[in-house]
């Protein structure tokens, strides 16, 4: 089996954390505005995605985290894609 | 609404519980007068090297129908799941319609005696394993006690008088005094209150065997919790919530409500004797009922049935005994007086909750219901403690004791409602 690509296993988490259907994590989702999330959620995302990728995320650069995107283009940043 | 404190009356309109014996009032009331035990072996941890091994565990339970949404449900406590739910099927049976009421009017006081121990756990497990970096954001809204009463309140935009009481085994009942007192003062139209717990956790289980105050008739789950018996060793945990719609008299009969009883008055004082061990001469607890007969402007001579505290603990189940004995005199002698923590085991803070729906189906039905496993009544208890077998007598008035560690007494008095 292939091994999933950052994009898969980010909009997974998301979904999970935020427990929205994964046809509504889209590059263009809002976290908050379009996936619910509030200011709890947005800790324990930024949580289980430093866990999954083994990586610390500051709070300066997880506040900059708006889009679906954003967080998918920071942690393939952060793992050299 | 009349206009002071004696002129307002206060009426029990909805029940609502999640217990081992039923997830709603009618179904526990049916298995308590057939004598049915909750009783059981512990299957939600591994509790092989635990004193004691049995309790009365909620199965096959769903929180979703109360919850706005499964996410809700991930980030709320189990005591969280119990106090909601038993909240929501209070608010179903009263049949309040809330799109129809001024919701400022609207509280809730849904005590725990302990709050979210198994979060507790869970995430200090993870503070130690994993450091302090991976606790979760949600541990501290999930553990607090006081969430089950705000989060109900959220969930129907309930806007009244809202907290939380925490008197160990009189929280549900302390809760009940207090909306009574609530709605009595004026500040509130309706009140749901009672109290949920959900200690059946590795802590939970090990704190309080710790203590002695346990049962260890791990061979016999059924026969374990005996109050009053002589044989009686210990009490048995047990786990739920019960949740009463309380609502002041003419607010109830213009939407036509049912109305199970009127709750007429209430009791609070405290041993101030010893941390955990109840006052032996009942003192406290005499005060408190007779603070609650005061408040109902009745003489002891009305009573005719005591939900009694009784947890099947040597020590504490006579204690009460005496305190009964001493307020009501030779009256005592003519009292039905039962404890169902045989039935349901000791749901600690939300013990006086079920008992208090359990005594509402005692008025309704004019049967006392019975203590199971009282097969030899402690020598030192004269009392009609109602064994094994459900009484059918008048009854309208009862009391209802629960104490605490702490010292804390509440009892309520409730009455039959006869316009």
């Amino acid at each position: 089996m292939a091994e999933k690509s950052i994009e898969q296993r980010v909009k997974e988490i998301i979904a999970e954390n935020l427990e929205v259907n994964a046809d509504q994590v889209v590059g263009e989702a809002k976290l908050i505005e379009d996936l619910g999330a509030d200011s709890l959620d947005a800790v324990e995302l930024i949580m289980n995605l430093e866990e999954e990728f083994d990586l610390e995320i500051p709070d300066d650069a997880a506040e900059g985290l708006v889009k679906v995107s954003d967080v998918i283009a920071y942690i393939e940043d952060r793992k050299g894609k | 609404m009349g206009s002071n404190w004696s002129d307002r009356r206060v009426v029990v309109t909805g029940l609502g519980c999640v217990s081992s014996l039923g997830n709603d009032a009618s179904t526990l009331w049916g298995n308590v007068l057939a004598g049915q035990c909750g009783i059981d072996a512990v299957k939600r941890f591994d509790i092989a090297n635990y004193d004691c091994r049995i309790a009365a565990e909620v199965r096959d339970f769903d929180p979703a129908p109360a919850f706005p949404s499964g996410k809700e449900v991930r980030r709320t406590d189990r005591f969280t799941h119990f106090g909601v739910y038993a909240g929501w099927k209070a608010l179903e049976d009263s049949g309040l319609d809330l799109s129809r009421e001024d919701l400022d009017q609207v509280g809730v006081y849904i005590g725990s005696g302990i709050g979210g121990l198994e979060t507790t756990e869970e995430q200090h497990k993870v503070l130690l394993s994993r450091g302090p970096g991976r606790v979760s954001p949600f541990m501290i809204p999930m553990l607090i006690l006081n969430m089950a009463s705000g989060l109900f309140a959220l969930y129907h935009k309930l806007r009244g008088p809202n907290f939380a009481t925490c008197s160990a085994c009189a929280t549900g009942t302390h809760a009940l005094g207090e909306a009574w007192a609530t709605i009595k003062r004026g500040d509130a139209a309706v009140m749901f209150a009672g109290g949920t717990e959900a200690t059946i956790v590795p802590l939970g289980m090990s704190g309080f065997a710790a203590m002695k105050a346990m049962s260890t008739r791990n061979d016999e789950p059924k026969k374990a919790s005996r109050p009053f018996d002589r044989d009686r060793d210990g009490f048995v945990m047990g786990e739920g919530a019960a949740v009463l719609v309380l609502e002041e008299l003419s607010h109830a009969q213009a939407r036509g409500a049912r109305i199970y009883c009127e709750l007429a008055g209430y009791g609070n004082t405290c041993d101030a004797n010893h941390m955990t061990s109840p006052d032996p001469e009942g003192a406290g607890a005499a005060r408190a009922i007779q603070m609650a007969l005061r408040h109902a402007g009745l003489p002891t001579e009305a009573v005719d049935y005591i939900n009694a505290h009784a947890t099947s603990t040597p020590a504490g189940d006579m204690c009460e005994v005496q305190a009964i004995r001493r307020v009501f005199g030779e009256h005592a002698l003519r009292l039905a007086v039962s404890s169902t923590k045989g039935a349901t085991g000791h749901m600690l803070g939300a013990a006086g909750g079920i008992e208090t729906v359990i005594c509402c189906k005692a008025i309704e039905a004019q049967v006392a219901p019975p203590t199971i496993n009282l097969d030899h009544v402690d020598p030192a208890c004269p009392l009609n403690c109602v064994p094994n077998v459900p009484q059918e007598r008048r009854i309208d008035v009862f009391v209802k004791n629960s104490f605490g560690f702490g010292g804390h007494n509440a009892v309520l008095v409730g009455r039959k409602f006869n316009g």
